[in-house]
């Protein structure tokens, strides 16, 4: 099933005029990268404000009103620069085991932020008065970007279709 | 003599190591990204400060304090690790042309960084205020290193397909 869509995507004349620009790849690959610098770098800040390891002179509260606008909005434009580029390279990705793992922890990461958002607009305190909660919640978001990260590098590494 | 140099870096252990290995090269190249989306993502949260587009109510010298410690040990390690990739291959990569240009862009940023700490950053106690909008010089210094980290990435991915 997989296999014939990426064979159909492939053949698509958009894909062939992407595979054709050479600079494309490069180019939408820089911006993925630029948006995941602004996704890891706020997620990170978040995380160790949520263990208790940095920006402390700052409220939690303040610092997710800072940071999750710019997150939410750099995963859209992952969402579209990913895309293009499954476009350009079916089979790299979507027969690609490195890839669904990716995926999978990205699935993770959404919902631990959600939970994190969710959690802080019922109560701007909560994840003060829940320490250990904040502790573990911030050490496993951070694994599973980190995780993610490499995991994205990995996708060019292993065999695909 | 930088030609010596080249060979001598491919020959060390670590740069046959990376070479010789095949998960090497991708395993350092993972931290290598994960160091550099942290050096470019702190570095884009002080120049949109300085900018005036985002945390417009947070002090810059505060913001700096806390932000910069976390990019110079992001820095260390995007260093370290580019070294040994470049290592692997030093006379192939030191004649693509992206990567001089890349490496020319990181002297860029570190003289506009200079130029601003050196200028506009010793007065910062006079025009840090919440939601004003800090000196022609110091916006300047902003946007300037926003396209040079940009540029870098740019370069940087480009190494690849060279």
């Amino acid at each position: 099933m997989i296999k014939e869509f990426c064979v159909w995507l492939n053949a698509t004349s958009l894909s062939q005029h992407i595979q054709d620009a050479l600079w494309v790849i490069p180019t939408v690959q820089t911006v993925h990268i630029v948006s995941i610098a602004i996704v890891m770098t706020s997620m990170a800040m978040l995380d160790l404000r949520l263990v208790g390891i940095a920006g402390r002179r700052q409220s939690l509260a303040d610092m997710a009103h800072r940071f999750l606008p710019w997150v939410w909005v750099a995963l859209v434009v992952l969402l579209c620069t990913g895309t293009i580029l499954i476009i350009a390279e079916p089979g790299r990705e979507l027969i690609n085991n490195v890839f669904w793992l990716k995926m999978s922890l990205l699935a993770v990461a959404l919902a631990l932020t959600g939970t994190f958002q969710l959690m802080l607009r019922r109560s701007k305190t909560f994840w003060d008065r829940n320490r250990t909660a904040a502790i573990l919640l911030g050490s496993a978001s951070l694994l599973v970007w980190i995780g993610i990260i490499g995991a994205g590098r990995w996708i060019a590494y292993v065999e695909h279709g | 003599m930088i030609k010596h140099l080249l060979s001598f870096m491919e020959a060390t252990p670590w740069g046959t190591a990376v070479r010789e290995s095949t998960w090497l090269f991708p395993t350092i190249e993972s931290i290598h990204v994960l160091a550099l989306v942290l050096v470019v993502g702190s570095i884009m949260v002080v120049d949109l400060r300085l900018l005036n587009v985002a945390s417009r109510q947070r002090s810059v010298k505060e913001l700096t304090e806390d932000v910069l410690p976390w990019t110079w040990a992001a820095f260390g390690a995007a260093a370290i690790t580019g070294t040994l990739l470049f290592s692997s291959s030093a006379i192939r990569y030191s004649g693509i042309w992206q990567f001089e240009a890349k490496m020319c862009m990181l002297v860029l940023a570190a003289i506009n960084m200079g130029v601003f700490h050196l200028g506009a950053f010793r007065s910062v106690t006079h025009w840090d205020q919440p939601n004003v909008r800090p000196p022609v010089a110091a916006r300047l210094a902003g946007g300037i290193s926003l396209a040079i980290w940009v540029s870098i990435v740019a370069l940087g991915r480009w190494i690849g397909f060279a």
